[in-house]
């Protein structure tokens, strides 16, 4: 097979990855190819860039979105497949490998559908090609382009002349450039896009074939480990190399900085190893202390944002007969991948590739480059599937790690992190707090103030900040730092990617209303504040936080005002896409009008309610209304969900099993964040670090039913959909609590404990 | 759906995995640290490997013999992601020293059936897409199966417990038990 850009480059060939049927499934074997030339730039403007025709009419493409477990090889698969209108068994596509794909820079924020799927990028070059080949073949066949007719990679005529893909462009360059005005295939005439095409890898998946980024094996390859400080902020003082010199099979203990690693023959070697090493630290700074962590957090100094303020706020609360204020806290929370995070580095004089499951092949090469002194030209990143990560687990640490050890020996290095290691350090979901207060008049919130604290230390490294996560700050590099700055007035448009404005208000900025609702006297002032801990984006981010915060006071407005939950939501709001999925999801989960919570609450037994929450993911990016049936045991105070009801509209839809298997567990994975997940610590260390401590609901639950409706909507562009259904399941639980019990908890996680304590104090 | 009974339920199969294997978090000790040469069956065949006695049977199947079904999730056995079938049983390999094997057959997920003609349990994971990133399968797909051969008619009850230590982060649980529960019922049948 050839992956080579430079012989790409040299000759006069197409970009084209030879395969057969077979090899189809398995699709990073390819990422093994033939090293390539490490060109800077992958022009993304050029056709050349993202398509390619061999000599046997099947087509190559590449994107710069990679598939996380979530489904997107084969959605984009579907997608080149239906615009070059060819089976989908003709597509091979090839995933964020630096040596060949385009930089779309970060899998992440439920961005691959609305970046590739809708008129750029990926579906824009497939929709180019498409015409560009029709093109070709009028001029072939000396007939109409509009006349004539494509299928499996054979255009005909109306005089019966045929031509094929690869006699038109076989391993040639289009030399074109993206066309802006290539048609996309409309939605109503899709055959592949949009069909529930099973998902490509799960043959491959359930026979225990397919190659993750742990399997990846090469010739003469060693074994790393990681000695993470023993404390937050610990620093190392001195390292005993003599405590492992009788290990079997040692190659070398590496210290750069804080950095301690060590590289053994193999695995159960480099373990050994990476316990006996001994190492002295200075101590860190200490922790705050966890029971009060929400009030310290609300307390330091902030970098603001003013999301919108329409000045009057203060004025309407002060003036109004009734305002309702209430504070909700939501704690760090980890990726707490299956898998801890692995990679696998090859670091050569000339040439370095790393193997990683990235979710920012290009981020992670630069900064790959920049801990090691290499030209950034000598290094290539290649995406191969890690465990399912949910964000910024330890991928790029694990990764950096790879780099250092394998810069270290000069020999390929595996590196998989301890499951303490991938706990104790990774970016966590940013605890939260949210303090609202709104005020009423004649049913209606005429005014609602909303100010959320973020913790936050680092984040994605990006292209330069190698210092956002664990291996780069041990290296010596800071986190990016958070500096106080008072919030200025927002300009342009409302910008509301973290949800920190609540669906119910219009959102006025610069004269146009970018929120979903009507109430007009508004303010949103978001503070991020620095975090002990490393955080970055964990599925969801910030949106989750705020969307609990939000939905469930918009529950205790409804409840005060006497009203229907779903009836009050739909009085505040204007958006009509919101409106819909909110009244289908009253449609399938048989709502009936009634006072919340219940009449004549039951005291003891099992209590049961329904709760409802709905959003615009951050603001524009899909839409979901959820309905949690849960049953509450009134002596323990533990929650059983039983049953959820969820109704999306995602715009035109790709693959609908997709979807849902994506949806189905979101929701899963929002209720086992919801009732049980939570990073604790002590003084100086975390202390969740493995499944005891940091419990996640096993197979063996007695899982809830979830039905998911899906508003299949054409005509507008295609959205995200990967964290829409995990961002409303906290508040919908929160609220069917309150439904059945009268009890309003506003702190994440609804422990059996919590929910006791705040059951114990309903009158 | 309690965290207590998670718990519980968790601290059995750990407990039942102790009972079987080495503690996890011991190294051994490195001055008994000496390579030897071990035979093994792995999935029908017969393979020799020089390691450590003490090395995880995981590290043995996924280094030495390059096996992509089990893998390692904890090391502690908390989790299921390392799964093999040993004796009939299911046996989380990040804890099983390789030397405890002896001449018994150790089958992988990718022992139990093949892409061209997967296993009935893998074909109904396939038929219902009961997957995401699918990481977990070994435990969840080898576990149910170990269950079905013993007890072909377990109860729903029996099933939970039995998969009452094996995790899935991805949260596919719903397709999971609804592809065990279709393989029970076709093979009943």
């Amino acid at each position: 097979m050839s992956l080579s850009r430079r012989d790409f480059l040299k000759g006069c060939g197409a970009l084209v990855v030879t395969f057969s049927a077979a090899s189809l499934p398995s699709p990073y074997a390819i990422a093994q190819g033939p090293f390539g030339a490490h060109p800077s730039h992958i022009d993304p403007t050029k056709l050349d860039s993202w398509i390619a025709v061999g000599g046997d009419g099947n087509v190559t493409a590449y994107a710069g979105k990679c598939d996380l477990g979530q489904g997107m090889f084969t959605a984009q698969t579907q997608l080149v497949a239906e615009e070059l209108c060819v089976p989908l068994g003709r597509v091979r596509l090839i995933q964020c490998d630096t040596s060949v794909c385009p930089d779309e820079g970060t899998t992440s924020g439920s961005q691959s559908t609305p970046t590739n799927f809708n008129t750029s990028n990926l579906a824009q070059a497939a929709a180019t090609a498409r015409e560009a080949l029709i093109t070709m073949a009028a001029q072939q066949l000396g007939e109409n382009a509009d006349q004539l007719t494509v299928a499996d990679g054979v255009i005909s005529g109306k005089s019966g002349r045929r031509v094929t893909y690869e006699e038109l462009i076989g391993n040639k360059r289009f030399n074109l450039q993206l066309s802006a005005t290539a048609k996309r295939s409309p939605a109503s005439q899709w055959t592949v896009l949009g069909k529930p095409v099973p998902s490509l890898d799960r043959v491959w998946l359930m026979t225990g074939q397919f190659e993750f980024v742990h399997n990846v094996r090469l010739p003469g390859m060693l074994h790393g480990r990681v000695v993470r400080p023993p404390q937050v902020g610990a620093t190392v003082a001195s390292v005993d190399e003599g405590s492992v010199r009788q290990i079997p099979g040692l190659m070398k203990v590496v210290v750069r900085n804080s950095f301690v690693g060590v590289v053994a023959e193999k695995q159960a070697q480099a373990i050994d190893a990476a316990r006996r090493l001994k190492v002295s630290w200075k101590p860190g700074t200490g922790l705050p202390a966890q029971k009060t962590f929400y009030d310290t957090l609300r307390k330091q100094p902030s970098r603001d944002v003013l999301v919108v303020d329409s000045k009057d706020v203060e004025q309407r609360l002060a003036a109004a007969r009734t305002v309702m204020r209430a504070r909700y806290v939501h704690p760090y929370q980890m990726h707490g991948s299956l898998g801890t995070s692995c990679a696998v580095a090859d670091v050569k004089p000339d040439s370095t590739t790393v193997w990683s499951a990235t979710q920012s092949v290009y981020p992670t090469r630069s900064i790959v480059a920049k801990l090691l002194g290499l030209p950034l030209d000598s290094v290539r990143v290649i995406f191969v599937r890690g465990s399912g990560c949910y964000g910024l687990n330890g991928a790029d640490a694990v990764s950096f790690d790879a780099a250092v050890l394998s810069h270290a020996v000069g020999r390929p290095v595996r590196v998989q992190l301890s499951r303490q290691d991938e706990m104790a350090w990774e970016n966590f979901g940013s605890a939260c707090v949210v303090e609202q207060r709104a005020a009423f008049e004649a049913g209606r919130i005429i005014a609602w103030d909303c100010e959320n604290w973020t913790a936050s230390k680092g984040g994605r490294p990006g292209y330069d900040q190698p210092g956002n996560v664990i291996t780069g700050e041990l290296l010596g590099y800071v986190p990016e730092p958070i500096t106080p700055r008072a919030a200025a007035e927002p300009t342009g448009e409302l910008r509301n990617r973290s949800n920190a404005a609540p669906s119910y208000v219009r959102g006025r900025v610069a004269g146009k209303c970018g929120g979903a609702g009507t109430v007009r006297s508004e303010r949103v002032l978001s503070h991020t504040v620095t975090s002990p801990f490393f955080t970055g984006p964990l599925r969801s981010p910030s949106r989750i936080q705020n969307t609990f915060a939000h939905e469930c006071f918009m529950d205790e407005l409804s409840a005060r005002a006497k009203a229907d939950p779903i009836e009050f939501r739909v009085r505040h709001l204007r958006d009509e896409r919101l409106i819909a999925v909110l009244k289908s999801a009253a449609e399938a989960a048989k709502w009936e009008k009634r006072p919340f919570p219940k009449p004549n609450l039951a005291k003891t037994g099992v209590a049961s309610g329904r709760g409802v929450a709905c959003v615009v993911y951050e603001g524009n990016n899909g839409y979901v209304a959820l309905i949690a049936d849960v049953d509450v045991d009134m002596v323990s105070g533990r929650v059983q969900p039983r049953k959820f009801v969820a109704v999306l509209d995602c715009g035109p839809i790709s693959n609908p099993d997709g979807l849902r298997n994506q949806s189905e567990g979101g929701i899963l994975q929002g209720m086992s964040r919801a009732l049980v997940e939570e990073v604790t610590w002590d003084d100086k260390r975390v202390i969740s670090t493995d499944w005891e401590s940091y419990p996640s609901p096993y197979l063996g639950i007695d899982v809830p039913t979830v039905e998911i409706i899906l508003l299949n909507r054409t005509g507008v562009p295609a959205t995200g959909a990967g964290e829409t259904a995990i961002t409303v399941v906290a508040a919908a639980i929160g609220n069917a609590i309150f439904d059945a019990t009268d009890a309003r908890i506003r702190q994440v996680p609804f422990t059996a404990e919590r929910v006791r304590a705040a059951l114990g104090a309903v009158p | 759906m309690v965290p207590r009974r998670w718990l519980a339920l968790f601290r059995e199969a750990r407990i039942k995995d102790l009972q079987r294997t080495a503690e996890p978090e011991r190294a051994p000790d490195a001055r008994k640290i000496a390579m030897s040469k071990i035979s093994l069956k792995v999935n029908g065949r017969l393979h020799t490997v020089d390691v450590d006695r003490s090395t995880p049977l995981l590290f043995v199947l996924a280094d030495e013999l390059g096996l992509r079904g089990p893998k390692f999730g904890c090391g502690m056995a908390q989790c299921g992601a390392c799964t093999v079938i040993l004796r009939r049983q299911v046996v989380r390999s990040c804890v099983m020293p390789v030397s405890a094997v002896g001449q018994d057959e150790v089958t992988t997920l990718e022992g139990l059936g093949t892409p061209e003609k997967p296993h009935p349990i893998q074909q109904a994971f396939i038929e219902e897409g009961a997957a995401q990133c699918g990481f977990c399968l070994s435990g969840v797909i080898l576990t149910a199966n170990a269950v079905l051969d013993e007890k072909p008619n377990a109860s729903d009850e029996e099933m939970r417990a039995a998969l009452g230590g094996v995790m899935c982060r991805c949260f596919a649980h719903l397709r999971m038990l609804r592809a065990i529960r279709k393989y029970a019922d076709a093979r009943k049948t």
